[in-house]
């Protein structure tokens, strides 16, 4: 067992449990931090497979902006752990088993499917800046730029949705009476 | 490293994120369930880009973060108005939708 292999399990346990705490901690900002942890062991295992650019990005996109984001609207909503109501018992139960059943399916799936695939332990050079910046510009060209109209249209469709409406609904009013 | 221990990896992930999304009510915690999901989509991704000696799937892996962002934006928007209007997160409420 070298150090790639001790490396491989050290991060698999980590994201997997961190994947278990998002699910089952009490407190949303908990559920964030365990993500933000899993996040982190994704990015370990992208740097073993020599992919440092999505590691890179990993990091600053997931753990850096789209966790504080979460983050900001956790603590603006001042979401409690005993504010959230809990599922029955039964739905709870339910969803774990209808998971579980699927992960049992595709691992017999996957034990008799022929897929003998090795990962080497050498160092390829695809996964860095350069390579992928010339495969980006050169064959990718029109997803790179639908990718921004994507990005203008989330970006003003965010601020349309999340605009404060200056009379409320009339519905809404029946419900929280006291609501301004 | 065999592949296979990529794609277990990778699966559980999606079926932790399965089992969350199914069990809990709170919006966000669905949202970061999500989240993982795709996570998982693209660990298996980069490791098959790494399997095959193919850039192209760490492209895809780009792009996949790319919607995962324009996503959030906009779901995170969507539920603070929907805190804003029945302050609560409670996706329950939301079937009132039906009628």
């Amino acid at each position: 067992m070298d150090l790639f292999e001790i490396l491989f399990w050290l991060l698999t346990i980590t994201a997997i449990s961190c994947a278990l705490g998002v699910i089952l901690s009490r407190n949303p900002v908990n559920s964030v931090l365990f993500l933000i942890g899993t996040f982190f062991s994704i990015s370990g295992h992208y740097i073993l497979m020599n992919a440092q650019f999505l590691a890179i990005v990993n990091i600053i996109v997931y753990a850096g902006a789209i966790m504080v984001l979460f983050l900001f609207v956790i603590m603006l909503m001042n979401l409690n752990a005993d504010v959230e109501p809990q599922k029955s018992r039964l739905v709870q139960f339910a969803g774990i088993i209808s998971g579980g059943i699927l992960f049992l399916v595709i691992l017999a799936a996957l034990r008799d499917a022929k897929i003998n695939g090795e990962l080497s332990k050498t160092a390829s050079d695809i996964g860095l800046i350069k390579n992928l910046g010339k495969t980006l510009f050169q064959n990718y060209v029109l997803p790179f730029e639908v990718s921004s109209i994507l990005f203008l249209s989330a970006m003003i469709g965010a601020m349309v949705i999340g605009k404060k409406e200056t009379t409320p609904s009339p519905v809404m009013m029946k419900k929280n009476p006291n609501q301004n | 490293m065999p592949i296979q221990y990529y794609i277990f990896l990778s699966f559980a992930l999606f079926c932790i994120g399965i089992m969350g999304t199914l069990m809990r009510r709170n919006a966000i915690i669905i949202f970061m369930c999500i989240e993982l999901m795709l996570n998982a989509v693209n660990l298996l991704l980069v490791a098959f880009s790494k399997m095959f000696n193919d850039p192209s799937s760490q492209i895809f892996v780009f792009f996949i973060m790319v919607v995962a962002a324009a996503e959030v934006a906009v779901g995170l928007a969507i539920i603070v108005m929907m805190y804003r209007k029945v302050h609560s997160v409670d996706i329950n409420i939301l079937n009132r939708l039906k009628h």
